[in-house]
């Protein structure tokens, strides 16, 4: 058995039939780090002996016989999600050094169903970004082809899943940092409803678009650890108090009858052909698959990014105001108080300082109705065209990103054309819709190619489903891309 | 709309950061930027819509008034830059 | 200067609202002058990275009663917003505050001047959030304690109503009473619980614009809102009558020298950023919980002095003595409902009880002095069985014991002489003992009647019925005359 090319669930299946150990497992994902991760530089922080503690203690429970979800299972997490004992970054020198005495709530869930942390992955610095460039720390690189970006902001948690260096992997999306780079890497990424994972712990970068979503290599892998951290946290106020469903029992392989629409404003402006041409024979497959499909229109998307980027940046401008060196992070030195404040928050990156001076004047006086007043309301039509949509449809079928993994470098001084790696995925952000990311085919250089299904609140198991039964008819390459060892600049 | 650089040094003022000349003059162009893009929100009538601030309605989340741990002071200064005598040190700030 | 200026005075009141936990986290609310530094934070009042807030339940409540106490209307749709500023007390970098949709409007709360009249004080807004940490200096820099940080905190403004320190002073003083009456804030200024800003401007009589306003800060006492605020009202004319112009600034009280100083000019006014708490999900505040707050407020001091004065015929100042603090007028109300004379029993209160309650530096509520038992004593006087030297006695010793009066005087032997037979014996004793006074007294000089009285009483170490001693003696010392007579 290559324990390393299991996915997760086969990897859980074969801890259960004792076909295997947890510390094998783990080895071989730290032996592989190892190996390749120099040149991929997926993580910035490997815990590699929290990762054979937690894996010896769940041989151990499973030797006496105990089973939790996911038991001895080695799992990656985004460095925005604060686990006690290692530091976390957000991907910012202002954070460097910074231990966070507690855990994120879907860590201790995580934990809580055995899962083995491998480490912190890399992300564009308080995950604003779409290709991990904006990372304090390490561009990581596509496994496809390690000129390219791997998508972003939770670029490193996708390049480790397709790589075969986590089995799983945990990502937040704010504006479609789970399902665009989800997208890049060839991967499987969820971003389910907001409220239906607790934002508890994890480092706010857009408090009322934040969500926790999970990777996979397949999507009965996304639905296992998804099933997992989702519920109910009375620490956030805003997560939502109702019951989850088995999402892995959803995955009947059965989508005869589903209504799937295709919104025409996702097949506009920009779209590489070899994306549209992709995800147009998906949702044929899908047809085949017995879902009725029917064109539908979200007239509100072209306004998505604008909306999206002046709430994002006014709510972190906020959000990224308690960085100032009083009780965390590092400080430097300035002349008086208020000078070692902002010689401080120098160190945060340009995207960041960029985000935090659009968000502070869309919110400042005399712009805050121009602006951030006007986005407010433009959100309530964008969540209105979901709404209607989602009267006479189940899920919405599209790309999840107009483009395939551009190069390293290509768009880092063109803000406006990094923003519109987005442009697909971030409109149900403001909405109330969940969705994920699932690879349907390659393009003419090799590059991945992520079909997005959206799905209306609290609509993940169907989504998955969806997801499921377009694997099963379409099964992929199961040869993980091959990266090359070495070191990379 | 174009932000002059006055402009600029006003919100970087608001926002306590430390910017460069070149950052100054690169985010007064990058932000015009923005600003021209978002501004095709002009184009909406949005008279009488309400604005959205958050994704999902929820109302009404309260705690009951009863005390958790806190943290030990040691917990609570590991992470800091300076302390001294169990609070956060900084620099002097003028008695008012 | 009143001839010329009229004052334009509003109060800016921040109160500590006596939660357990925190406003938005479950530290426990401390007292910040007297917790050891940082012992009461965690990540969230640190404003750690990744927390969020969950609105204190309590908090809201108390805010009602504030609201509700001071006539407001209550906000039906509240939502938090964000008040972003930097400062190192304040950990997030924003304030989580209460700005478009305050909890409490168009409130007011009536105040009595010293000439009698009552004046009706408009309230702006009651608004709840969360306070900040706080700052000490050294030589070596300056220390943050973020034990305060995140305790719930309420801001009560006025409309410019208050044209005096006379009249801001009565503002606050009531404002504290109504918030100890509501057992929401201890009061305490010293400890800042209770913290009090005033801005002030003055405007030339008959104009309607207003002239540019001074903050007040750093008033810790009463008299020092007073003085500070009739300093800078003289302050404010001088520079006017001077020709100059009055520059919007925070000025502070100096409590020794006892003025105003320049504390910070305001260049501009700052820029907030106000934007909706996105990490909080509105409050709706539906009428059957107002409802429900409404019920638990307690009769308030206006109502009770009121009640006092009109049903109980007391005087202003008795039933404002009486009313003063929540826990002596509910003690007087429970002597009352236990059957005792309102006009006798707040004498007994306010000079007896009182006095023996200074005496010892206790407060009502720490001595074992039941209610009930106070009208027994009043009615064991009035009957007769105790004269008051006795009972005032006696009450000293219930408050040490907490034992009732009957019992103290049944085993110290206290009870009066009231048995005519025996007082005949003694005060025919005394006349017998004393024959120069008796001749005196036959003699006309009829007022050492008093005299032979206190002789009796002194005989009966005080426990002899006054009255009756006193009809006694008249008595046998007229039929001594009647015999010499004969």
């Amino acid at each position: 058995m290559d324990i390393i090319s299991l996915t997760l669930t086969e990897l859980r299946e074969a801890l259960r039939r004792g076909e295997t150990t947890s510390v094998a497992a783990t080895q071989a994902m730290l032996d592989r780090i190892v190996a390749l991760d120099n040149s991929l530089l997926s993580y910035l922080t490997i815990t590699e002996e929290m990762a054979l503690e937690q894996a010896t203690a769940a041989d151990q429970r499973r030797a006496a016989g105990e089973d939790t979800p996911l038991l001895g299972v080695p799992i990656a997490l985004k460095d925005i999600i604060c686990l006690s004992g290692a530091p976390t970054t957000a991907g910012s020198k202002i954070l460097e050094g910074f231990n966070p005495p507690y855990n994120a709530f879907v860590v201790d869930r995580l934990l809580e169903a055995g899962a083995v942390i491998l480490g912190k992955t890399n992300t564009d610095e308080f995950a604003m970004g779409s290709s991990t460039e904006n990372s304090a720390y390490v561009t990581t690189r596509n496994p496809w082809d390690i000129e390219r970006v791997p998508g972003g902001s939770s670029g490193g948690s996708a390049a480790a899943v397709a790589a075969g260096l986590a089995y799983g992997a945990l990502g937040t999306d704010t504006g479609g940092s789970v399902r665009q780079p989800a997208s890049f890497c060839g991967v499987v990424g969820i971003r389910p409803t907001y409220g239906r994972v607790s934002r508890w712990g994890v480092v706010a970068f857009a408090s009322s678009l934040d969500q926790v979503g999970s990777f996979g290599r397949t999507a009965a892998d996304v639905a296992a650890q998804l099933s997992v951290i989702a519920g109910h946290d009375p620490r956030d106020s805003t997560s939502l108090n109702i019951p989850v469903p088995d999402y892995e029992a959803a995955l009947t392989g059965d989508i005869r009858g589903l209504r799937i629409g295709v919104p025409r404003e996702y097949f506009v402006e920009g779209i590489e052909p070899d994306v549209e041409a992709a995800v147009r024979v998906a949702i044929d497959d899908l047809a085949a698959l017995g879902a009725e499909i029917v064109e539908i229109s979200l007239p509100h998307t072209q306004y998505g990014l604008p909306v999206y980027y002046l709430i994002a940046s006014a709510e972190a401008s906020a959000n990224l105001a308690r960085y100032d060196g009083t009780r965390f992070g590092p400080r430097a030195k300035g002349a008086d108080m208020i000078d070692t404040v902002r010689q401080t928050r120098a160190l945060f990156g340009p995207e960041v300082k960029r985000r935090i001076m659009l968000g502070a004047y869309a919110l400042s006086a005399g712009y805050y109705d121009e602006y951030y007043g006007r986005a407010l309301k433009v959100r309530t039509l964008i969540k209105e065209d979901f709404r209607r949509v989602f009267e006479s449809v189940d899920v919405i079928a599209a790309p999840t990103s107009p483009a395939t993994a551009f190069r390293v470098g290509e768009r880092i001084d063109d803000p406006l054309n990094m923003y519109l790696a987005d442009i697909f995925t971030l409109p149900l952000n403001l909405s109330a819709s969940c969705g994920l990311s699932v690879p349907c085919g390659l393009d003419r250089q090799g590059l991945p190619i992520g079909l997005q299904l959206i799905g209306d609140t609290l609509q993940e198991a169907r989504i998955l489903n969806v997801a499921h039964t377009y694997e099963q008819a379409r099964p992929r390459d199961r040869r993980l891309p091959a990266v090359p060892a070495g070191a990379t600049g | 709309m174009s932000l002059s650089r006055d402009e600029v040094l006003k919100i970087a003022g608001l926002a306590r950061l430390a910017l460069s000349e070149e950052e100054v003059a690169r985010f007064s162009d990058q932000l015009s930027a923005v600003l021209d893009y978002v501004a095709r929100l002009d184009e909406l009538d949005l008279r009488g819509i309400e604005p959205s601030v958050h994704a999902v309605a929820r109302t009404n989340v309260m705690r009951d008034d009863v005390v958790m741990p806190s943290l030990s002071p040691t917990d609570a200064l590991f992470n800091a830059a300076a302390t001294s005598e169990n609070q956060f040190l900084i620099q002097s700030i003028l008695e008012e | 200067m009143l001839d010329r200026y009229e004052p334009v005075i509003g109060l800016e009141i921040h109160a500590e609202l006596l939660t357990h936990s925190k406003m938005f986290c479950g530290c426990r609310v401390v007292d910040s002058v007297e917790a050891a530094p940082n012992t009461a934070v965690c990540p969230v009042c640190l404003g750690m990275p990744g927390m969020l807030p969950v609105i204190n339940r309590r908090a809201v409540e108390f805010a009602m009663r504030v609201a509700l106490a001071l006539n407001c209307e209550i906000q039906n749709h509240n939502i938090f917003a964000r008040k972003n500023y930097f400062y190192p007390d304040l950990p997030k970098g924003y304030q989580i505050s209460q700005y478009e949709l305050p909890i409490g409007r168009h409130g007011w709360l009536d105040i009595a001047l010293s000439d009698g009249t009552t004046k009706r004080i408009g309230i702006r807004r009651v608004h709840m959030e969360e306070d900040t940490g706080k700052l000490t200096h050294r030589d070596e820099g300056s220390l943050v304690d973020y034990n305060r940080s995140g305790v719930p905190l309420l801001e009560i403004v006025t409309e410019p109503d208050i044209r005096s320190g006379e009249e801001a002073r009565a503002y606050a003083t009531r404002i504290r009473q109504t918030l100890r009456y509501l057992g929401v804030n201890s009061g305490d200024m010293e400890k800042g619980v209770l913290r009090i800003e005033p801005n002030i401007s003055i405007r030339p009589r008959g104009s309607e614009a207003f002239g540019t306003r001074i903050e007040l800060k750093n008033l810790n006492s009463f008299r020092a809102l007073a003085d500070g605020t009739d300093f800078e009202l003289d302050r404010q004319a001088a520079v006017l009558d001077g020709g100059g112009k009055v520059i919007q600034e925070t000025r502070g009280w100096h409590d020794t020298r006892r003025e105003t100083f320049s504390q910070r000019a305001k260049e501009e006014a700052e820029d907030y950023r106000y934007f909706a708490e996105p990490d909080l999900p509105p409050l709706f505040i539906d009428p059957a919980w107002i409802q429900t707050m409404r019920a638990t407020l307690p009769e308030l001091p206006q109502a009770k002095e009121a009640r006092y004065r009109i049903d109980f015929g007391l005087s202003p100042v008795e039933a404002t003595a009486l009313a003063d603090d929540r826990a002596v007028a509910e003690w007087f109300d429970a002597a009352i409902g236990a059957g005792g004379k309102p006009k006798s029993l707040a004498n007994w209160i306010l000079n007896d009880l009182f006095r023996l309650l200074n005496e010892r530096g206790l407060t009502i509520s720490d001595v074992p002095l039941a209610p009930a038992a106070l009208v027994e004593l009043q009615s064991l006087v009035d009957r007769g069985t105790i004269n008051l030297t006795t009972a005032r006695e006696v009450l000293a010793e219930m408050l040490e014991s907490g034992r009732d009066p009957t019992t103290i005087i049944e085993a110290g032997g206290l009870g009066q002489i009231s048995d005519e037979a025996a007082l005949i014996a003694i005060v025919d004793q005394v006349i017998t003992d004393n024959p120069g006074p008796l001749t005196n007294y036959l003699g006309g000089k009829e007022s050492l009647l008093g005299w032979f009285v206190g002789q009796v009483m002194r005989a009966t170490r005080g426990q002899a019925n006054p009255a009756l001693v006193n009809e006694i003696a008249r008595r046998r010392l007229e039929e001594k005359r009647d015999t010499a007579g004969s």
